[in-house]
């Protein structure tokens, strides 16, 4: 029967419709409990920490140990690029620039190195 | 064109030009940064058998990159229905503290609850960051119309990244699709560093920093989760006594 159904055109759609609860459950499920948060609280602040700590080591990760594609490249040429970028947005204030500038710095690193 | 990037007095003079201001600030470095990370996705979408549909209903249903991705590698191997619910829903934890802190912010009395629980799909780490730095400047009923507007050119970009990713593969040189992949974390970087001027935020964002990677060696499917309750417990007990 699963293979059956493996190799039908249903199978990839009920895939994606999976995918698509399995996400959406954590957004709804936020919602409905997130009607008792009041922003004022102890909770809110505890919660936008956990949030924030959360997104941070993501980025860092990211950078310092990326899972995918970015895994070939150095990492020494990923923390200049980054070090370029930032410095660039201190200067400048404009992210578009910065961030072309970091990528600009990776792209040549990984073409010339 | 040229709002501020990070002043939080945005002030607009009615909701519908907190819609459209929303949608003007997403043009540049939110919507290249998040529109050149599908690129990536479609390729991988390509390579793994679907088609071009595939990949767009994955987008605009799913609207979170990695979740995205773990579904397709794991379609890619003939992993089971529930083995791609379980890993696609642990990616999707993340967002959990994130609906919990923007929604509040959103809120406005009379407002039908199922504009939320439309809004919420829109919710990813952009949107959040960007809403939960500029909102509290914003008078409460703007909030909403400012997100959806920036977050609606967002998803967008991410359905044009993913199909030209699909179609057009292997045109650009290597190291120049990896460097539109780090266009992403640079961009992200870039966004924070923005709220380092507060008082909690900065700790919370160190105390992750930190955090993320030795525990994503400890253990990567739990790491993030681990980093945000731990990282941000350790910064909420720091910071309990600062005013915000």
């Amino acid at each position: 029967m699963s293979e059956a159904v493996q190799q039908d055109w249903l199978w990839p759609l009920l895939v994606l419709l999976v995918s698509a609860l399995a996400t959406y459950a954590w957004r709804g499920l936020g919602v409905l409990l997130s009607g008792r948060i009041n922003p004022n609280s102890a909770l809110f602040t505890w919660l936008a920490a956990v949030a924030y700590a959360l997104v941070a080591g993501l980025i860092t990760r990211m950078i310092v140990m990326p899972i995918g594609p970015l895994e070939e490249t150095p990492l020494i040429a990923r923390l200049a690029a980054a070090g370029l970028c930032i410095g660039v947005y201190a200067l400048t204030q404009r992210m578009l620039l910065a961030i072309l500038v970091g990528g600009g710095t990776l792209a040549i690193w990984l073409a010339v190195g | 064109m040229s709002l501020p990037p990070s002043y939080p007095d945005l002030a607009f003079p009615d909701e519908r030009a907190a819609f459209h201001g929303g949608l003007r600030y997403a043009f540049g470095a939110p919507a290249i940064a998040i529109g050149a990370s599908f690129l990536g996705f479609g390729a991988l979408v390509r390579e793994s058998g679907l088609s071009l549909w595939h990949g767009l209903i994955s987008t605009a249903t799913t609207w979170a990159l990695p979740g995205q991705v773990a579904m397709v590698e794991l379609y890619a191997v003939g992993a089971g229905l529930v083995a791609i619910a379980l890993a696609v829903g642990a990616s999707a934890t993340r967002l959990l503290p994130m609906v919990l802190t923007l929604l509040p912010l959103m809120r406005q009395p009379g407002r039908p609850r199922w504009h939320y629980y439309a809004a919420s799909h829109l919710i990813a780490l952009t949107g959040w960051a960007v809403t939960m730095r500029l909102g509290p400047g914003l008078p409460p009923p703007q909030r909403l119309p400012f997100f959806l507007g920036f977050t609606l050119i967002l998803w967008l970009t991410t359905l044009a990244g993913t199909a030209i990713g699909y179609l057009l593969p292997d045109v650009l040189p290597t190291a120049v699709t990896l460097a539109l992949v780090f266009l992403t974390p640079l961009y992200f970087t870039l966004l924070f560093m923005e709220d380092l001027r507060g008082k909690r935020k900065p700790v919370a964002l160190a105390c992750g920093a930190l955090l993320g990677p030795p525990l994503f060696l400890l253990s990567p499917d739990w790491s993030l989760i681990l980093t945000g309750l731990l990282g941000g417990s350790l910064a909420y007990v720091l910071t309990r006594k600062v005013p915000s």
